[in-house]
Parts: C-alpha cells; structure tokens; sequence
C-alpha cells in the first residue's frame, strides 16, 4: 500500500468528489421530477397518458443506462441536441432515475387505502382535494425511505458518466490507475469518498423519514 | 446529420454477435453470483470470525462503491499482481462478485427465516450440520428469495454493458465499433438498446416460468 501516493493525489479525488456530488443532487432533483410526472402519468384517467408513463418505465427500465447516456450525448447531435457531457450525464441520469422513481411513487400512492379517498369525496372534497389533502400526506411519508434506495442507486450510477468523459470520481480513479499503476489505492481513495456521500445521503434520508412520521 | 437506418443491415452480423457475446457473459456471471451469492451468505452467517470479518469488509466496499469502479480494480489489479486474465473474463468475475454480494444479502435474510426446526429435525435424523444446511435449509431459503434474485439477474444483463469499458466486445462495445466505422450513434446505440430490451424481455420471461413451477412443486 503506497500511502505516500495516496496522500499525493488526493486533493484531486477530493475535488472530483464535489461534481460527484453536485452530479448526485442535480440528477435526484431531475429523477424526482421525472418521477412524480411519471406516477401522475400511470395512475391518469386518461388512457393515452397511462400508456405513455408505462412505456417510459418499462423502455427506461429494460435497457441499460449507459447505453441511454450514449444516445443522449453521442446520437442526440444528430436529432439536433447538442449537449456537453456534463448535461448530457444529468439529463440521462435522471430521466434514467425517474423511472426507477416512478414506481416507488406510484407504489407508495396505491398502498393507500382506498377508503380513504372514498371518504374524503363523500365529505365534498374533489378529486384533487382528496388526492392532495388526504392521499400524497400520507403516501410521502411511505416513500421515503425506498427513494432513499432509488437515490443509494443513482449515486451510484454517477459513474457511468465516467464513459463519456465527464471529470468526476470514477474518471478520476480510472486516470491515476492509468497513469500510477496503482489500482488498489486508486479504488480504495474513490470508493471511501463513495462511501461518505453515500453515508451522508443515507443519514439525511433517515432524518427526513424519522421527521415525517407521526407517533 | 439526419437519421438513415438504410445502413443498419449491412452491419447486423456484428451487432448480433454482440447480443450473443451480452448472452453469454450474463450468464456466466448469473451463475456466478448465484451459488458465489449461497457460499457468501454462509460464511456471513456460519463462517468462523477470521473469515467472516474480511468477508463483511468486502461487502460492505461492492455494496457502497460503483460497479465501475470495481470492474477497473478488478481488470487493472489483476494485472498488477501478475494474473492477467482475458477482458471478459475480468469482466465476468467483476458482474458476478457484484452480483454475488447483493444476492448473498438475500440469502442471508431467506436462511434466518426458514424455521428452526427444519434444521433440528434434519439434525435429529443423523445429518451433519453441514448437509442439513446444504439438504433441507439452503434449498427452501433460496427457493424463497429466487424472485428477487430474478430482478437482480435482470439488472445484471443491463450493468453486463458496462464491461465494454475495459474492452469486452459485447454488444455495447460492437455497437461503439460500428459506430467508429459509420459515425451513425444514434442509430446503431438505438438498435443496441432495442436488443437489450429484447433480451430483457426474454430474461423476464424465462424468470415467470422459474417461478411458475416452483410455485407448483410447493
């Protein structure tokens, strides 16, 4: 274990470390987004929306990530998008994550029992009185902590934006690999500053879900 | 630069090599992180404290790292310790230890569900600790948890694409080939990501119709 080299290179780590993060919290923002859309999308009244939601979760869901960042940042000049690989790596994580975060959402709304909606429109709520008001309380507490499972994943899956060349943990370990020849204490820098955002984020959710409970 | 898929026939042979090679590789690593998941999650319940502190250590690292980043360690490590194994079979061992963690979490929770007394009983009729785990409590544990196991296997075909990374010639790696050849992305990582869906389809398929007949010899 080459110690010397480890304290050497890493503040570069560290600096990777924090878009890592800032990938990390633009990509939840963006899946969670993506995600109440795709829950609204699934439980609509409308058919036509309900097969839209289903068929972005299940086409998101049944191809691999990496090869949704290839097409969004290697095909989609050809269609007319042009984006840098950093943008490219957020919009394709995150619509990536939504759908992964879709059923979570959608999960958690349908646990609710049904009586409850019920009762809310007998008291002269409407429909979206009684899905604000009475349904999404309550399920918002049962969602937390399995999206804290979706946002474990999507940390993650930051990685991959390694492939299109975006400067973030993996890149950066995958470069001093290259470069050292040293493989063990590369991973051992990038997988501890993993871990700690992870930890974080880990301990931020159980706060969140320990403050949304009522006992 | 339009769209013009006209070209996408004349490199069809390559892609479905790809989807083969995609094929294989899952598999080998299915299989690797299946019974690697059953012999993980007995040392993590049954193993003696020297090796199950490593074991829990190592874990911990596959569960709260990226999977590519332990496919570079894997690959370049090797490496440098002077074992230098084939790109796809790097890549094979790095899905199926990846795998194999997560399942062996699984397993663990399924074996401490099985009731005490299929172990006692098996016990009482002469088995040895060690084939009444392997007889009667592993097989009702993993039997439990093969749903879950499924959709891991599931994610695993998908993350099989990230091996392209350290040269593996799947289908991701024959689509970025034909693509260095063409300069059409679009189209030939949109026919990649059709054959992904196809093989997921036919991955989940495969899974109901595991489960089915297990449900029927219950």
């Amino acid at each position: 274990m080459d110690f010397e080299l480890m304290l050497k290179v890493y503040p570069f780590f560290l600096e990777a470390a924090w878009l890592t993060i800032l990938l990390s919290v633009l990509t939840a923002i963006l899946g969670l987004t993506c995600g109440a859309l795709g829950a609204a999308a699934r439980l609509s009244r409308f058919r036509t929306l309900r097969f839209i939601g289903a068929a972005y979760v299940s086409v998101i869901r049944g191809t691999p990530a990496l090869i949704q960042l290839f097409i969004l940042y290697f095909g989609g000049p050809q269609i007319g998008i042009q984006l840098d690989a950093f943008e490219a790596g957020v919009i394709g994580l995150g619509v990536n994550a939504g759908a992964y975060m879709t059923e979570t959402i959608r999960g958690a709304i349908i646990t609710i029992d049904k009586g409850q909606g019920e009762a809310a429109r007998t008291l002269g709520l409407s429909q979206w009185q009684a899905m604000y008001k009475v349904i999404l309380p309550q399920s918002a507490r049962l969602m937390i902590r399995p999206l804290g499972v979706n946002i474990n994943a999507l940390i993650k899956a930051t990685a991959l934006v390694a492939a299109i060349s975006v400067v973030e943990l993996t890149y950066t370990a995958q470069r001093y690999i290259g470069s050292t020849y040293k493989p063990f204490e590369m991973f051992l820098l990038a997988g501890i500053l993993y871990m700690i955002i992870i930890y974080v984020a880990g301990r931020g959710i159980a706060w969140l879900d320990r403050k949304a409970q009522i006992t | 630069m339009g769209l013009d898929f006209s070209i996408v026939p004349k490199y069809m042979d390559v892609i479905l090599l790809g989807c083969a090679w995609t094929i294989g590789i899952t598999v080998a690593a299915a299989l690797l992180s299946f019974f690697g998941g059953i012999v993980f999650a007995v040392i993590a319940l049954y193993g003696p404290w020297l090796l199950r502190q490593p074991f829990r250590l190592f874990a911990w690292l596959f569960m709260g790292t990226p999977l590519l980043l332990q496919l570079f360690l894997i690959y370049f490590g090797l490496v440098q310790i002077g074992i230098d194994l084939p790109a796809f079979v790097a890549g094979i061992i790095g899905l199926g230890l990846h795998f194999a963690v997560y399942n062996s979490e699984l397993i663990q929770t399924a074996i401490l569900a099985v009731d005490k007394g299929q172990m006692e009983a098996a016990r009482t009729l002469g088995l040895s600790r060690g084939e009444a785990l392997r007889k009667v409590v592993i097989p009702q544990a993993v039997r439990a948890v093969l749903p879950p196991i499924g959709n891991n296997m599931i994610a695993l075909l998908k993350d099989s694409a990230l091996v392209s990374v350290i040269g593996v010639s799947e289908l991701t790696l024959s689509a970025q080939r034909v693509i260095g050849k063409t300069y059409r992305p679009f189209e030939f990582y949109l026919l990649a990501a059709a054959c992904y869906y196809v093989i997921n389809l036919g991955m989940e398929w495969v899974q109901r119709r595991i489960e089915r007949r297990i449900s029927i010899s219950r």
